[in-house]
């Protein structure tokens, strides 16, 4: 991978891909098929998605961790993604920021997943000093004070390895209604509900200062360059949205205990 | 029953609990850090282990992935009778927000899956190279073995690579 002078440092290279409103199952396809098939760093920011998508962790059962007849009256799509974590439902009040590296140019970050999430926090923290945010990494999530308002997932390859993030920059609280509370969280939640546990980060940061912040402490690690996504991807996606089939099915497996 | 031992006194010195600790069998050795590496296995730098028995290979992850994995929650296998190949992923492992490649030592067919870790995958963390155990290869070149790493070499990887972090 390429390195550019910058200062006294040889910096590695990211590609760094900017977007708005992309469907959130496109960008989780695209990322998997960078992660997979290419050999670049790449930063990708999408501001916000088109509609609200539930989406969940590689291992998620649909029948625990979503209100299914609701989503099912409702047409909330739900998809399942390639990366580990929890469950999140996305809209256009939502900021995906995405880092997908070779493990060789960020030698002193051990590729597990919690020296990469610690590592993430260092840049998040730069974006947001400054502001009044309380900003913390609490146990594997963002949140300010002990509010969540960035959820984490992680892939990890042979040699590279991807940390993506939700932001909830802003949310409709009659969303988080179509979330059951997970059995496995973590311990600062303390069995709060969705709206007692999360908040936005509207109140703290504009859209656009966001964004722009993230990349400027993103080129404290990397040099940046603004470029476009391959066309032509010869690999296979396995994040995938659930069928109504699937979903029904999930319902009745969760009422059978 | 010396080294367990042994085992334990070192996790009392570095104030680990060795309730929490997971279980070895006497062949084990425990380095610097906590972390136990058995004797008789061979190693990949990905951190998976190979126990060669006749004309079955027995192939898991190793104690320092564990650890540093963090609890195990969900783990996605192959079939019986699909293949490895050396160096490349057959599974991954779900472990808190992160799904982590694993790669095979060697090359084979697979004659064998755990099916016990679908329910519990806890059995990663807890047993790595014994209950843990994530599929059974009949090795297609037996000599890639030689090529990994003995308990020895692969004890001074792990410190090396900690060291360095």
């Amino acid at each position: 991978m390429g390195t550019r002078q910058v200062g006294n440092a040889a910096l590695p290279l990211m590609n760094t891909v900017i977007m708005k409103g992309v469907p959130i199952l496109q960008q989780l396809q695209i990322e998997e098929c960078l992660l997979r098939t290419s050999s670049h760093n790449w930063c990708i920011i999408n501001d916000g998605t088109d509609k609200p998508n539930i989406v969940m962790g590689i291992s998620g059962k649909a029948g625990e961790l979503v209100e299914i007849t609701p989503v099912l009256q409702d047409k909330i799509p739900v998809i399942r993604r390639f990366t580990g974590g929890g469950t999140v439902i996305v809209d256009d009040g939502t900021i995906f920021v995405s880092f997908i590296c070779n493990k060789s140019d960020v030698p002193d970050v051990q590729p597990y997943p919690r020296p990469i999430m610690s590592w993430s926090s260092l840049i998040y923290s730069k974006v947001f000093h400054g502001t009044s945010a309380d900003f913390k990494l609490r146990e594997n999530d963002y949140v300010f004070g002990v509010r969540k308002f960035g959820g984490n997932a992680q892939s990890i390859t042979k040699n590279r390895w991807i940390h993506h993030t939700s932001f909830l920059w802003d949310y409709k609280t009659r969303n988080m209604s179509y979330l059951k509370v997970p059995k496995r969280a973590p311990e600062y939640r303390l069995a709060r509900d969705h709206l007692d546990f999360i908040c936005p980060m509207k109140d703290y940061i504009s859209r656009s200062d966001f964004i722009n912040k993230t990349i400027d402490a993103t080129k404290t690690h990397f040099a940046l360059s603004s470029t476009e996504l391959p066309s032509n991807f010869q690999f296979t996606p396995t994040s995938k949205l659930l069928s109504r089939v699937e979903l029904e099915a999930a319902a009745n497996n969760e009422s059978r205990g | 029953m010396a080294l367990r031992m042994w085992a334990s006194s070192t996790a009392n010195a570095l104030k680990l609990s060795t309730a929490c600790r997971p279980h070895f069998s006497p062949l084990a050795r425990c380095f610097s850090s906590g972390v136990v590496v058995v004797d008789g296995l061979k190693y990949a730098n990905s951190h998976e282990w190979v126990k060669h028995e006749g004309d079955v290979a027995t192939v898991g992850i190793t104690d320092h992935a564990q650890d540093h994995l963090g609890e195990v929650v969900f783990v996605d296998l192959p079939d019986v009778g699909g293949s490895v190949a050396k160096a490349t992923g057959f599974g991954a492992v779900e472990s808190v927000k992160a799904t982590s490649d694993i790669n095979s030592p060697i090359s084979g067919e697979i004659v064998e899956v755990n099916s016990k870790l679908s329910e519990t995958p806890g059995l990663i963390n807890s047993s790595p190279y014994e209950d843990g155990w994530m599929i059974k290869v009949k090795p297609s070149s037996p000599s890639e073995l030689e090529s990994l790493m003995g308990a020895k070499e692969y004890t001074k990887f792990c410190e090396e690579e900690d060291a360095s972090h």
